[in-house]
């Protein structure tokens, strides 16, 4: 185990006052909320910051923690020494009343677990928990583009947290397969019912919601149900028109150039983004003209010839 | 461990939820959706609340908006106006990506 330092989690000194500690948990939280912050890391470190909070912003906790402070750095092989906790009172029966079961080894060697609690879940923080039903599970899937295109099944393990016999929350792998409905698209959620974190005594398990996000494409990129493509075209093609396999999600299609195309001419081709049964999705491809370089005497010849056949001032009527 | 595939719903705008099952699968009061509407959070379809309909994407906003509350304590009318600012810059993270592939 690996000794957490607290107050580098908040960017604190550790003569920091009570209310620094509370400015400076509130504005990291503002930045790193996994709602907010789309960043991979974001979520990691929330958790570690609202691990920290939970106990700096406790004057009983923070002393007790401090008692270690100046002999332990970051990361350090970290092992309580027996009886550290003795003299030192906590308050509202249990160590903690935060849901404590996000929390490290670390944290739970010092404080302990909160036992029982039905209610974690191994995302955001728990909410509404009326009931002893277990908690919502909140997690991310990344899909490809052709998963959505095509419809597809997936078979993915998270970590599910519920409860053991003694009350204990603990956390067990949960291997599960669901078709991922065609045309699903970035932000979307996928709900499995009684698929949360399992619930206490006869309540039912909580819900596990799957938030869809599309993994990088090597040549699309996706804005909602649309997806694009940019189209390298020689000059010649763009000028004189040209029909060109261009790929889609669904397989190559034969695209239609028309002459006298620029650069930047964006083609629509209908229905081959992201459909789904009631909205569809459209490829925009879009012509990006590839200049060849004249190498050889002949080749330059070439331009030359257009230039004097063909005199143009593109910048004519856009520049003041 | 099982191979067969779970029912799934996806949340998306083909799917409506009554105001009885939107408050199931958020684990809110009516009263709490209520408030959400008045503040433009969410928006349903009809004109009562028996008739009211909620599309799956809203139930996103309604738990962002919890999550937001529970978490940065915002009132109610910060959480909308996050989750706006929210979503215009997603779209505008879409923009970008889409111009410079």
């Amino acid at each position: 185990m690996k000794f957490k330092d607290y107050y580098q989690a908040l960017g604190l000194k550790k003569d920091s006052s009570q209310d620094e500690i509370k400015r400076a948990y509130r504005k990291l939280a503002r930045k790193l909320h996994p709602d907010v912050n789309k960043s991979p890391e974001a979520e990691e470190k929330f958790k570690e910051i609202g691990e920290a909070y939970e106990v700096l912003q406790d004057p009983e906790k923070r002393a007790a923690y401090d008692k270690f402070g100046s002999n332990w750095q970051a990361g350090q092989d970290f092992k309580p020494p027996p009886n550290w906790d003795a003299g030192f009172e906590f308050s509202g029966g249990g160590f903690t009343q935060a849901d404590s079961s996000q929390f490290s080894d670390f944290f739970e060697s010092l404080f302990g677990k909160s036992s029982g609690s039905p209610h974690a879940r191994p995302g955001f923080h728990p909410h509404g928990s009326f009931h002893a039903r277990g908690q919502d599970v909140h997690a991310k899937i990344i899909i490809t583009l052709e998963d959505s295109y095509q419809g597809t099944q997936k078979t993915i393990t998270l970590s599910r947290p519920g409860v053991d016999q003694s009350g204990h929350v603990t956390t067990s792998p949960h291997t599960i397969t669901l078709s991922i409905p065609k045309g699903i698209i970035e932000g979307q959620q996928i709900r499995l019912e009684g698929q949360g974190a399992g619930g206490s005594g006869q309540a039912g398990n909580g819900d596990l919601f799957l938030e869809i996000a599309f993994a990088p494409h090597r040549i699309f990129t996706v804005n909602k149900r649309d997806i694009q493509l940019l189209l390298p075209v020689t000059p010649w093609e763009a000028a004189l028109g040209a029909t060109i396999p261009v790929p889609t999600l669904g397989g190559t299609v034969d695209l239609k150039i028309p002459p006298g195309s620029q650069s930047g001419k964006k083609m629509r081709l209908k229905g081959r983004g992201l459909s789904s049964a009631a909205q569809s999705g459209h490829q925009y491809v879009i012509l990006t003209i590839v200049t060849p370089e004249p190498v050889t005497e002949a080749q330059r010849k070439v331009y030359e010839e257009m230039a004097r056949l063909m005199p143009t001032n593109p910048r004519q009527g856009v520049f003041p | 461990m099982t191979n067969t595939i779970l029912p799934c719903t996806a949340l998306d705008e083909t799917t409506f939820f009554t105001l009885r099952q939107c408050c199931a699968l958020c684990r809110v009061n009516a009263q709490i959706i209520h408030e959400m509407i008045d503040e433009g959070v969410i928006n349903p379809t009809g004109n009562n609340p028996q008739s009211w309909r909620f599309a799956a994407t809203q139930i996103k906003r309604i738990q962002i908006t919890l999550r937001l509350q529970q978490d940065l304590r915002v009132n109610l009318p910060g959480a909308a106006l996050a989750l706006d600012l929210l979503e215009e810059l997603a779209e505008l993270q879409g923009l970008v990506t889409t111009d410079n592939p």
